[in-house]
Order: C-alpha cells, then sequence, then structure tokens
C-alpha cells in the first residue's frame, strides 16, 4: 500500500484523542524500528514528559528530545512540552522558544516543515485525531517536498477536525484506520537477525 | 512554487554574510531551522518576494535592518519563568553571592527584561540589591530599549505574580511595579543597580568577573559551534566557583566545556565554574 523502503524517518503528530491511537501503534514499530520517529502531541504544559515514558513498550528507546542531538535510528523522540522541535539541516535536532503556532508550542506545523525541509522524500509524515489546524500546512509541506503523507481516517478519529484540516492541505494523503495505520508502522520493524548491523 | 529547502537554505547565508559585513551583527552561527522560519515571516511582513529581496532591502535601505532584527531574536519571556529555577537560585546560589562584599550578575541575552527584573527582585528581598550590580545584555538595541523602559501589558502580571509566588518570592510583586493605563512600570529603585548594555556573543569577549551568569532559552537558538563560543565566555568572565544559569531545556552535555564545569542542581539547570 505504501512503499516504505524509501522512508528515513517517520514524524507524527496528534491532539485530542491521539494519545490512545498513538499507544496502539508505537508498539507495532518493534524495538529498533530502521528509522528515526519523532513525535509532537499537544499536552497540557504542566503535564510532564510522562506522556513519552507511558508510550514506550516492548523494550522501545523512548526520549524526549534535547537540544543538538543527533539523531538515531530505532529512537522514538518526544518534543518536550513548552518547546517547538525542529530538524536542522544536518539532520540534529533543535529546540526553540519561538511564539506558538495555532495557540500550541510544541507546534505540529513547525516539527513537520522543518522536517520536510531536511529529509524531502525521505519522510513519512502521520497526523491523527486533534481538534485544531495545527499540521495541516505541516502536512502539505512533506507533501510538496515529495514525501508521503498518511492522516487517521477522520471518522475514525475521535476528533476528525485535525486529519480533516491536514487532508485538506495534502490531498495526496491516505486516509486510513488505526488497523491500516498500524500494520504501515509494522513495516518498520526490523527483523531480529538483521538489528545487529543497524548501525553500521 | 516553493523554493527548494537547500535554495532557501542558500540565501538565508548570503543574507546572514550581507548582515554581518554590513552591519557587524553576526547570526551565521545560528541553528537554521527556527531562523528559515522567521525569516519567511519577515519576507512576508517587508513585503519582499524572497529571502534574496530581503538581502537586497537590508543592503540598501538602512531603515529595513531594525525591523528584519525583529524577527532574527527572540524575546519571548516571563518574570520569575520556570519558577522553580529561581526557587533553586535561592537555595544554591544566593548564599554563596551572600558572601561577597560586592556582587555582579550577568543577564545575557536579556530580550524585553523580565528576567532581569526578577533577579532584581530575588537580590531585594534577600537584602542584597544595594551591593549587587546586574549586567544586562542583549544584541537587539530595540529590545534593550524595552527591556530598559521596564513597561509591560498589566495583564500579564497575573502570570507574573503566580510565577513569583511559585519561585518562593518572600514579598508581593505588587511592592516592584506601578499600574496605571492597562500598564505597569517596574519600581526605579530596581533599575538603579542594572546597566543595560550591547553584547554580542557571537562576536564580542568575555565579560568583567561576575558571580554569577544566567542566560536562557539563547543556547537553543545556536549552532554547536557558537554554544561552544558563548559557554566560553562565560566560563571565562565567572570568578572561580561562579554559577551559569541555562534554561529548562538547555544543558553543557553537547558543549566542548563541559568537564570545566559542576552540576548544582540538574532540573533547574544551574552549573558551576570548577577552577
Amino acid at each position: 500500500m505504501i512503499d516504505t523502503a524509501r522512508i528515513d524517518a517517520i514524524v507524527v503528530g496528534g491532539s485530542a484523542g491521539a494519545f490512545t491511537v498513538l499507544s496502539s501503534l508505537l508498539p507495532a514499530l518493534g524495538p529498533a524500528p530502521r528509522v528515526p520517529v519523532l513525535v509532537v502531541l499537544h499536552l497540557p504544559p504542566d503535564r510532564p514528559s510522562a506522556a513519552a515514558a507511558a508510550l514506550g513498550g516492548r523494550g522501545q528507546r523512548v526520549k524526549e528530545a534535547e537540544d543538538k542531538e543527533r539523531i538515531e535510528a530505532g529512537v522514538i523522540y518526544f518534543a518536550p512540552p513548552g518547546y517547538h522541535l525542529l530538524v536542522e539541516p544536518d539532520r540534529s535536532l533543535a529546540l526553540a522558544f519561538d511564539e506558538p503556532v495555532h495557540h500550541s508550542r510544541p507546534s505540529i506545523d513547525v516539527l513537520f516543515e522543518s522536517a520536510a525541509d531536511a529529509f524531502g522524500e525521505g519522510l513519512l509524515g502521520v497526523i491523527l485525531s486533534g481538534a485544531n489546524e495545527d499540521g495541516a500546512a505541516g502536512l502539505g509541506a512533506i507533501s510538496a517536498r515529495g514525501g508521503l503523507t498518511v492522516v487517521q481516517r477522520p471518522d475514525t478519529a475521535e476528533h476528525p477536525f485535525m486529519p480533516a484540516a491536514a487532508l485538506r492541505a495534502a490531498p495526496a494523503s491516505a486516509a486510513l484506520s488505526v488497523d491500516e495505520l498500524r500494520s504501515i508502522f509494522a513495516g518498520f520493524d526490523t527483523p531480529s537477525r538483521d538489528r545487529g548491523a543497524l548501525d553500521d | 512554487m516553493r523554493a527548494l529547502a537547500h535554495e532557501v537554505d542558500l540565501e538565508i547565508r548570503l543574507l546572514l554574510d550581507a548582515i554581518y559585513h554590513r552591519y557587524q551583527h553576526d547570526f551565521r552561527d545560528y541553528a537554521v531551522a527556527s531562523l528559515r522560519r522567521r525569516l519567511a515571516q519577515a519576507v512576508e511582513h517587508l513585503g519582499c518576494l524572497s529571502v534574496s529581496g530581503l538581502q537586497e532591502r537590508v543592503l540598501h535601505d538602512p531603515t529595513a535592518f531594525p525591523s528584519v532584527l525583529q524577527y532574527l531574536t527572540v524575546p519571548v519571556s516571563d518574570m520569575f519563568r520556570d519558577p522553580w529555577y529561581f526557587r533553586a537560585v535561592r537555595e544554591h546560589v544566593v548564599p554563596v553571592l551572600r558572601t561577597y562584599p560586592s556582587i555582579k550578575l550577568w543577564i545575557a541575552g536579556c530580550g524585553h527584561g523580565e528576567e532581569v527584573y526578577s533577579f532584581a527582585i530575588v537580590l531585594a528581598e534577600e537584602g542584597m540589591l544595594d551591593r549587587t550590580l546586574i549586567y544586562a545584555t542583549d544584541i537587539n538595541p530595540a529590545g534593550l530599549e524595552a527591556a530598559q523602559a521596564g513597561i509591560y501589558p498589566l495583564d500579564r502580571f497575573r502570570r507574573f505574580t503566580e510565577n513569583h509566588r511559585r519561585a518562593g518570592g518572600k514579598s508581593s510583586l505588587s511592592a516592584y511595579y506601578r499600574a496605571a493605563y492597562g500598564s505597569a512600570a517596574i519600581d526605579k529603585r530596581l533599575k538603579k543597580r542594572i546597566v543595560f548594555s550591547d553584547h554580542s556573543l557571537a562576536t564580542d569577549s568575555a565579560f568583567g568577573e561576575v558571580q554569577f551568569v544566567s542566560c536562557r532559552n539563547v543556547l537553543i537558538y545556536f549552532n554547536r559551534t557558537l554554544q561552544d563560543r558563548a559557554v566560553g565566555l562565560f566560563h571565562d568572565s565567572l570568578c572561580r566557583r561562579g554559577f551559569l544559569g541555562l534554561g529548562a531545556k538547555e544543558s553543557l552535555r553537547f558543549t566542548a566545556h563541559a568537564a570545566a564545569f559542576a552540576e548544582v542542581e540538574h532540573d533547574a539547570r544551574i552549573y558551576q565554574r570548577k577552577a
């Protein structure tokens, strides 16, 4: 359905209703996915990044993104609460404290647009449930740079506004059920015999 | 059609070169991704068609540069932002500062001054302000002017007051400002101990000896090269066992100077110069 072989990185964005979906998607990646995964979830600002910890399963490497950190395949990075997360041209991570975008910091647009610039055709963008339009412009940017874009099918989302807006901004996106999204994520799981060779 | 990423990055590099040679402001080692975003806003705001168009404006119209500078710097802050930071300063730094006959602080990248006045209030509450000098520096002249004026919309003070309380404030914040017509002006008593000045972490040298440097949410806008330069300046400006405070998501871990500092409080990102 989707050519995952050309993908070098996945970015995921979601807001209201996305937490549960994400917690069923991430385990499908397996303990050592072939690519890095960068996530922006809108969460209440005072709720610490316990979210990241709660979502890591099956021995996955899940962490809060740090400024100027090099991106590693197999690691799932979450934007820290209160900061924008961006990808630099050399594919290291950067944080920023600029004004919120669509009332959101971290903003999905900010991550997606910078990741689209850094990864181009090698990027897969995923928009999940949410109640505002953050992420739509970002998904459009990924699509414009030749990356792959998918959204949670709005009628399956607890809050359809965000995936519907993203679908309008990136009409080439596939609108998929959670099960279909899960099988795409499973395509990044590495067979255990290959795992030792990841860093080569 | 949207220009390709590497073309925009090339235009940005040329713009930053032009700004450096024309105005001596050096943004060449800033982190690129967030700069790209802010420059896109500047292009739109100044009615240009591209970053190259912005470059032409900046080179030929000196009145345009101050507007562009507003997009190159990010003065977003609050008084007593991250209250736990100020709580940790009170707990770990103030007792040491108290032992000095005269105290010098450097707030690097002071934006619109919210943090500068927060420190002045902490020191006033601790009875140390009269023997303290606070150097507040920034590269943006308009920002420095705003910082020096110390006037903020009154509706921001609800949050400032809550932060101050959570930071372990020992007095009422309202003792330090005067409200009128929807604004509030910071008290002159605090300003007497503050020197605002123009200083660039990218091009200027170390400051006179200080016991504490606070530089928060500035380093995240630099690449690793410039981060190393800035932390080197902090190191050279600090007295032995002087303190360095960074932003909540900044650390010395990826810098060349990590070994020259000891961590005092991990969560508050407070470090101490070793020797």
